[in-house]
């Protein structure tokens, strides 16, 4: 076998004929230099604590995702058309017949924590969209941490999270939804509904890397979503549930967001007609929907990021 | 813009990538069955075989994105399963296809992995625009790269992996499904990079893709590294280029006959019945005109020349014994 090793320049060429070349001359550096000596380049190995590279990384990931969003507003104008339609939809056309002003007042809070539940929508496309594309290749062969693209995807997600919120609010205000509680307790209120965005993104995340198709990931959202986000107190009383399904209605950790909302926003917690729920979640509200968020977080960060890294070995 | 991350190989000789005995299986598929490669630092090596080879899975597992089943593999002195992150530090990944974020425009996405291979903001800033223009596509910068035509995309994602001037540059299929002018337009940008010396792992499918590229081509079927050496070896193996010549006059023969002696590197066959005489020839061209040259100067009316050249099928057929085959899509597509 014969080996040709080329010729090397000795020198970096100072405005030689092309570009490519000095740059490659540049590549060619002695090789008896160490990594990561380059001025231009920070120090990556020990250097940097895996969890200050994270957010590093991740914040770079949060700037594309944010700037692919704003590229392509198609998902975005869903996510805060949506939320202007249900709330006319439900204050202008149900209300009349479930309670006047009285079911406005208790319907936004409830279309507030329907719309970040719905947020997973939003993570799962997107994720499943960078996974078919391609580009999580390239993120894997480059020396960034590993949780970089997934905590970018909920980073991202949480702010067109305040942009929903942000919009909602305004339409409530619109058909005569009022904050009647302090300042403070009502910032706790969105506080509260974007820790629970964050949550439900994580589960996002993981349906999106496990449904590798946008379509599969689109029809396996909907499948679980829907259930989660009706039959809950968010747009209606748990109380008129069947028997059997009062329970679920009542653990479900979105009757307890909207429920905590309404508490925070000083809103009505009860329709007119309805007895108080004594179950602990809703005697807990904030509690418990802080609980709750927390433990999906815990159970689904993760989850995802392991499903994340398990692309690896494929 | 200096850069001198260059990683010291010292434990290994000047071997840039050495590769020992991997295994890789997809359910009963292996897609690599004890592969054997070394790359010596500086010098370009090409991966040669049919779709379905394992030449995606071999650069696959050197750029970390696959875990081998057995084997070891070590890519800048780094072994790819032990420190994968090291190694990603030390490479630049240009795929079969164009990994690059459509919403971005081109500049924005190399910026994005500079950041992510640790540049600074201003550093990633200043190598995107240095990149954009050597890559001639400072016109389309601003434009989301999505909108760019293939050739652009890949050429795009060629620049993505030079971002961080990387010690060993892999290069899954370059030219696959470019047009020929895409095609030569990368060629002409491998040719450069290559020409200072990058250390440069690169696949194909294509001989002649090879043979303008690569410093010596490992041919690789089924899993397994079958022949290895330069192009000029690998033809001399399967009988190399053939100049053959139709004449006008069957009785001017015996003089074409030993002019294509005298340029060919073998016995030539003669064909009387068809006034056609070939000869093995190394170096094509200057054989070719050379011999031209004398069939003028000997007034010999020649009808037809031809160069043949051996293809990928030659390679195989020699080799393997059967012609160069596409296994199952399933695997083609993981492999």
């Amino acid at each position: 076998m014969i080996e040709r090793v080329r010729e090397r320049p000795l020198l970096r060429r100072e405005g030689g004929a092309s570009t490519l070349r000095r740059e490659s001359a540049a590549v060619r550096g002695p090789s008896t230099q160490r990594p990561g000596r380059s001025a231009h380049r920070a120090p990556r190995a020990g250097a940097l604590s895996t969890l200050t590279q994270a957010i590093r990384d991740g914040g770079v990931i949060t700037w594309r995702n944010l700037l692919g969003l704003r590229r392509v507003p198609e998902a975005l104008i869903g996510m805060t058309v949506q939320p202007i339609i249900l709330v006319l939809l439900f204050a202008l056309v149900f209300a009349g017949s479930l309670g006047g002003a009285a079911y406005r007042e208790f319907l936004i809070a409830g279309i507030f924590a329907q719309t970040v539940t719905f947020n997973v929508f939003l993570t799962t496309i997107a994720m499943a969209n960078d996974l078919q594309k391609g580009i999580i290749d390239r993120f894997r062969s480059l020396p960034m941490s590993r949780v970089a693209v997934v905590l970018g995807r909920t980073m991202a997600d949480l702010g067109v999270g305040v942009l929903t919120l942000v919009v909602t609010s305004v339409t409530g205000l619109v058909v005569g939804w009022r904050i009647r509680g302090s300042v403070l307790d009502a910032l706790a209120g969105f506080a509260l509904l974007l820790l629970f965005s964050f949550a439900m993104s994580w589960v996002g995340v993981l349906v999106g890397l496990t449904a590798r198709t946008v379509e599969v990931a689109q029809s396996a959202g909907l499948v679980w979503v829907f259930p989660v986000a009706f039959v809950s107190s968010a747009f209606v009383s748990v109380q008129g549930f069947p028997g059997w399904l009062q329970p679920f209605g009542e653990w479900n950790p979105v009757s307890a967001v909207a429920h905590a909302s309404r508490e925070l926003f000083g809103n009505p917690t009860q329709l007119p007609g309805f007895p108080e729920s004594h179950a602990w979640p809703a005697q807990h509200a904030v509690l418990y929907a802080v609980l709750s968020s927390l433990a999906v977080i815990a159970v689904f960060l993760p989850l995802a990021t392991a499903r994340y890294r398990r692309l690896a070995s494929r | 813009m200096p850069y001198r991350g260059h990683s010291r190989v010292s434990s290994m000789g000047e071997l840039a990538v050495r590769v020992e005995g991997l295994t890789k299986s997809f359910g009963s598929v292996r897609a690599l069955d004890g592969v054997n490669l070394q790359i010596p630092t500086g010098s370009v090596l090409g991966l040669l075989g049919p779709n379905g080879a394992g030449k995606t899975t071999m650069v696959r597992v050197l750029t970390t994105l696959l875990r081998p089943d057995g084997g070891r593999a070590w890519v800048a002195g780094h072994d790819v399963a032990r420190a994968p992150q090291a190694v990603r530090r030390s490479i630049g990944l240009s795929g079969q296809y164009a990994a690059v974020d459509g919403n971005l425009t081109g500049a924005e996405n190399l910026y994005l992995v500079g950041r992510l291979y640790g540049l600074t903001r201003v550093a990633s800033r200043a190598r995107a625009h240095e990149l954009i223009e050597r890559f001639g596509l400072t016109e389309d910068a601003q434009r989301p790269s999505k909108t760019y035509s293939g050739g652009m995309q890949r050429r795009l994602d060629l620049a993505g992996a030079l971002v961080a001037s990387p010690a060993v540059v892999m290069l899954d299929e370059p030219t696959t499904g470019l047009d020929p002018r895409g095609r030569l337009d990368t060629w002409a940008m491998i040719s450069e990079l290559v020409a200072d010396g990058a250390t440069v792992l690169l696949t194909t499918q294509y001989l002649e893709e090879a043979d303008q590229l690569a410093d010596r081509i490992v041919v690789i079927d089924r899993g397994r590294a079958i022949a290895s050496g330069t192009a000029d070896e690998l033809k001399s193996q399967i009988g190399g280029e053939r100049l053959q010549v139709v004449l006008a006059d069957a009785g001017r023969i015996g003089f074409a006959r030993q002019v294509l002696a005298d340029v060919g590197t073998g016995e030539p066959v003669v064909d009387e019945h068809l006034r056609r005489v070939s000869v093995p020839v190394m170096g094509g061209t200057k054989a070719l005109v050379e011999a031209l040259r004398r069939f003028d100067a000997g007034g010999v009316e020649v009808l037809d020349v031809a160069m043949q050249r051996p293809t990928l099928d030659d390679v195989f057929l020699t080799l393997t014994g059967h012609l160069a085959e596409v296994r199952g899509e399933k695997v083609a597509g993981a492999a």
